[in-house]
């Protein structure tokens, strides 16, 4: 008997020594020993099928990790499913890829409403609902809401940094603003008329509203121009933006413009719309633009572009999407590893909530990511920049956390 | 109804009665969804199908149900199978007042004031006035009923799926029959009466104008309560559930289930829900050509739709039989 | 004043996108009695192979001209290929299969050309003066529209084949039997419509931006536009065209707001239907009993 006890004890000391190594492998439906099973919805088909890049490019990265060995010896293995969009269509797919398909958590569903239509459900099951691909503010409430949780910076932050940037600057602006009639625009437009507090009422002379099927916004660009505001707060999706850049400037109009980050795309936006007419614009940015030229010897952009190529051929190398899903992908992964061998729902969220200073290559320099058990937004901080007619200058400091 | 169609019916209510307690939890709210595009689809197919009226804009009605359950449920407590004829109503009457101008818009005409319908609709539920209401870009989310005490009491134990697959059942079933007798009855051959000869019909002293409107507004308040329905299943409404695509789909089908039937209703609804999963499945590029290539094969395959092709099946089988 | 001049300028130019789409509508309407729902989805998919020839290096004209040849060919193709099997089903049967050709093409377009919008040039000079109200290039594309009706018109009015075409349209047995090839008129009335459709996109893709959705939302205003200005009359489609873009315009600016703007604009288009149903040009069609 005494022989037998001396490996025993000897085990537990090294258990002791090195807690992980023999720390218990814990698993709930979707992980294993040999896989990490994620569930994502992302719109493929349908007005919104533009964002399907996104969802392509995550596939593309973690086909990439999983060549490379995977995380922590596991294979991570995505199932995507097409929503269109659509919350009725959301609700279905989520309830596949938990109910169904049993995966481990859902990652990246894409738009506030689709969103929305799941929050309750998934944070019923007790299901992690990760790094949500929408600015909303709302997916930042762990107490409410402990199994949800957000990724970018949100629209009503990203908002109040231009307000308080044009309060500090040209107080008396007059401004006017374009915003799309949903979700998203009347999130910015929220966070604006917060950010200028009492102000906005007698600031803000103009707003108009567009809709995504209408073909242009001329008519609203000329009924901001009479309102003879002089400073402009554009918040609209690619296209229109660089229809909106292109009619101010065409029209003699000469604000001092501000664009969302939504549309910051140099080669994608800017161009289209004239780089000379977009001359003096201002943003917020928190990703590196693939084509700004400032990143052209990036190691960072370089190791994007060498993936895209080699994952993901067929996808646009001038869409910043691509680096959006590389980045938000390179989350997860980081997640996942931390995790290490107890992939239980709750140790996932717990990781997900113990970031600390993760830094994605892709991001700006001194954006990092941080979350903790009360801050659910992973990318809190941004920079103000300028655009000079070749690329973004970054100026001031980088803000928030 | 023929011994064979009885039998045909009955077997498929005690297949639907059986489904949900050998599917997983998540079919069978998958199989609510079918039942409730079913109705509404029924609704399209009375007025499309049956009268001759083309609208392109039924979504509309489905949002104005669903809105009604939602609003009703989220802002003034009441219980959610009290908001199903609520929104009916409430369609029926929009769908009558819509009706009476369209009257004078036949064909094209008529097509372009529905599709303005199903585009206008989810501006005007965004539209600030009504956010009170309507919750504005954001929706409402509601709450999932549970099973009813006395159903516990009975010594069935369902869970929130299953019950409200079974509600849905019993007022698609009770929607059915309606449709049935109405379709059978006086109204019902005014209506084919109008669709196949409108001057013709009005010399048989069918008012034609009374006739169309009330079929607009039974297609709206058939479709409003699908979309009560579904807003309770969904948990959640909000302008985006609602768009032009919804109203294409509802065309959609009912022209591959089968026009001018009552069973079409149910192989739309079927297509419509599984089909586009089904071209999700084969392909993430462009999973919308897939099911364009879908939409095309059936309308190759079974112009009349699949109700068509079903009748036409049985009725050559039939002429074998008879002279072998 | 000013104001007021702006936004109408700026519904001329809009306007003038709906009617160049209207116009097409309207072609393929008079050779086949169907609206197509996929006509705008056929012209960006044609705008997208301009683009693809302007950037291998293509100049303009011989791009453009050789997009108009391709959707004509295009056009015929799919008539003949797609439609011709479902000539004796139900109508609706039909526009299922035109929603079927309105996916695929914009799904199949996304696939190769990505959704990021892309730049489509302009054959007009950059500055005329009045860039003010009215870039160069929407007041060319106006320009352009007006000779495709012109063409149109004559098309219909003066030539043998014009007149045939409205023929098998109208009365395909009566057609057939005075030796008109009514197949073939539907195939041709396809190749016109896609070619048309073809010089719309190319007009408006310069304004608008080129991407896969860029016909979208274009298609309800050019619908309203051919119905209320009469549906077989090309001229009352671009009268039509000029009249929504207008008055959706006014009324956003000045009268209800921009969020409500197209609803109203439909409301008034369909009152204006209710009371005159065959729009303000369209002939008033009588049926006998």
């Amino acid at each position: 008997m005494k022989l037998k006890l001396i490996p025993i004890a000897a085990l537990l000391a090294a258990a002791l020594a090195s807690p992980t190594a023999l720390a218990q492998k814990k698993y709930d439906q979707g992980a294993s020993d040999k896989e990490v099973l994620v569930g994502h919805i992302n719109p493929y088909s349908g007005p919104a099928s533009g964002y399907g890049t996104i969802g392509r490019s995550i596939a593309a990265y973690l086909k990439k990790v999983n060549e490379e060995g995977g995380v922590n010896g596991r294979q991570i293995n995505m199932i995507t499913y097409d929503d269109g969009y659509s919350p009725p269509k959301t609700v279905e797919m989520a309830r596949k890829l938990v109910e169904q398909d049993k995966v481990l958590l859902i990652f990246q569903p894409l738009g506030t409403p689709p969103n929305s239509a799941i929050h309750k459900y998934m944070n019923a099951k007790k299901v992690p609902h990760l790094f949500v691909a929408t600015g909303a503010t709302k997916w930042n409430d762990p107490k409410a809401f402990p199994w949800t949780m957000g990724w970018q910076p949100n629209y009503q932050t990203e908002a109040k940094i231009y307000a308080q940037h044009i309060l500090k600057t040209k107080p008396n602006a007059k401004i006017a603003v374009l915003y799309q009639n949903d979700d998203y625009g009347k999130d910015y437009l929220k966070g604006f008329h917060d950010g200028l507090g009492a102000k906005a009422k007698t600031m803000i002379v103009k707003e108009a509203s567009y809709e995504v099927t209408d073909p242009t916004v001329d008519s609203q660009m000329a009924q901001l121009q009479a309102s003879g505001a002089d400073t402009f707060f554009n918040i609209t999706t690619p296209k229109f933006a660089a229809q909106a850049v292109r009619k101010a400037w065409d029209s003699g109009w000469k604000p001092v413009h501000y664009l969302n980050n939504v549309s910051i795309g140099v080669g994608s936006v800017l161009k289209p719309a004239g780089l000379e007419k977009s001359i003096g614009l201002i943003t917020t940015s928190y990703l590196k633009d693939p084509t700004d030229p400032q990143w052209k010897d990036d190691a960072a952009m370089i190791g994007w572009t060498a993936f895209m190529k080699k994952y993901y051929a067929e996808g646009d190398l001038t869409d910043s999407f691509n680096v959006y899903g590389y980045a938000v992908a390179k989350t997860l992964v980081q997640t996942i590893k931390q995790a290490g061998n107890d992939l239980t729902r709750a140790n996932v969220m717990k990781q997900a909530a113990s970031l600390r200073n993760f830094e994605v290559d892709v991001l700006l320099p001194g954006i990092k990511i941080n979350t903790s058990g009360t801050d659910f937004a992973p990318i809190e901080s941004v920079q103000l920049s300028r655009f000079d007619g070749t690329t973004w200058v970054r100026f001031g400091e980088v803000m928030g956390k | 109804m023929s011994r064979r169609d009885i039998l045909g019916v009955v077997a498929l209510l005690a297949g639907a009665c059986v489904l949900p307690f050998v599917v997983s939890e998540y079919r069978t709210f998958q199989f609510t969804l079918v039942l409730v595009y079913a109705i509404a689809l029924l609704g399209l197919n009375i007025l499309t199908g049956y009268n001759g009226q083309i609208s392109l804009g039924h979504g509309a009605f489905y949002a104005i149900g669903a809105y009604c359950a939602a609003i009703l449920m989220d802002k003034y407590g009441v219980p959610y199978w009290a908001t199903i004829p609520v929104a009916g109503a409430v369609c029926l009457v929009a769908g009558f007042l819509f009706g009476l101008p369209a009257l004078r818009l036949e064909g094209l005409y008529l097509a372009l004031a529905t599709f303005a319908l199903g585009v206008s609709l989810p501006q005007l539920l965004k539209y600030h006035h009504l956010e009170a209401w309507t919750g504005g870009v954001q929706g409402i989310t509601i709450t999932k009923p549970d099973a009813p005490a006395f159903i516990t009491e009975l010594g069935l134990a369902l869970d929130q799926d299953q019950w409200l697959y079974f509600f849905t059942l019993a007022v698609a079933v009770v929607m059915f029959v309606l449709a049935r007798n109405l379709l059978r009855g006086r109204i019902g051959r005014a209506m084919v009466a109008i669709r196949d000869n409108h001057i013709a019909a009005e010399a048989m002293g069918v008012d034609n104008a009374m006739v169309k409107s009330l079929t607009f507004g039974i297609s709206a308040m058939y479709t409003g309560v699908a979309g009560a329905l579904s807003a309770i299943a969904i948990q959640f409404v909000a302008p985006d559930s609602f768009n032009i695509f919804l109203s294409i789909t509802f065309l959609v089908g009912i022209v591959i289930g089968g026009l001018a039937s009552i069973s079409g209703a149910l192989y739309g609804a079927l297509f419509i829900q599984f089909i586009p999963n089904v071209a999700d499945e084969i392909s993430k590029a462009a999973p919308w050509a897939i099911f364009g290539l879908f939409l095309i094969g059936f309308v190759y395959v079974m112009p009349a739709g699949v109700a068509g092709a079903i009748r036409m099946a049985m009725a050559r089988l039939q002429r074998k039989r008879q002279n072998p | 004043m000013d104001a007021l001049l702006h936004q109408v300028l700026a519904g001329l130019a809009t306007g003038g996108i709906y009617a160049s789409v209207a116009l097409a509508l309207v072609m393929i309407y008079q050779a086949t009695h169907l609206v197509n729902f996929a006509q705008g989805e056929l012209a960006m998919f044609s705008t997208y192979i301009a683009w693809s020839l302007i950037n291998a290096g293509m100049p303009y004209w011989g791009a453009f001209f050789l997009t108009v040849g391709f959707s004509f060919v295009l056009g015929v193709l799919i008539e003949r290929v797609v439609i011709r099997p479902v000539e004796n089903a139900p109508v609706l049967a039909v526009v299922v299969v035109f929603i079927a050709l309105l996916v695929i093409l914009n799904s199949v377009t996304g696939w190769i050309y990505t959704f990021t919008i892309k730049t489509f040039p302009s054959p007009f000079p950059n500055d005329l003066g009045f860039g003010k109200y009215m870039s160069p290039h929407e007041a060319g594309a106006i320009g352009v529209t007006l000779v495709v009706l012109l063409l149109l018109y004559a098309f219909f009015r003066f030539t043998p084949l014009g007149l045939a075409m409205r023929a098998a349209a109208q009365n395909p047995e009566s057609s057939r039997l005075v030796g008109i090839r009514v197949g073939w008129m539907l195939a041709l009335g396809w190749g016109l419509a896609a070619a048309i459709g073809s010089i719309a996109g190319m007009m408006v893709a310069p304004i608008v931006f080129l991407d896969p959705n860029m016909m979208g939302g274009v298609l309800l205003y050019a619908f309203a536009a051919a119905l209320v200005g009469g549906i077989d009359s090309p001229g009352g489609a671009v009268f039509g065209g000029f009249l929504v873009g207008v008055l959706e315009n006014v009324l956003g600016a000045f009268v209800i707001g921009n969020e409500l703007k197209l609803a109203v604009a439909l409301v008034l288009i369909i009152g204006v239907l209710v009371v005159k149903p065959s729009g303000f040009s369209g002939k008033v069609h009588v049926s006998r009993v």
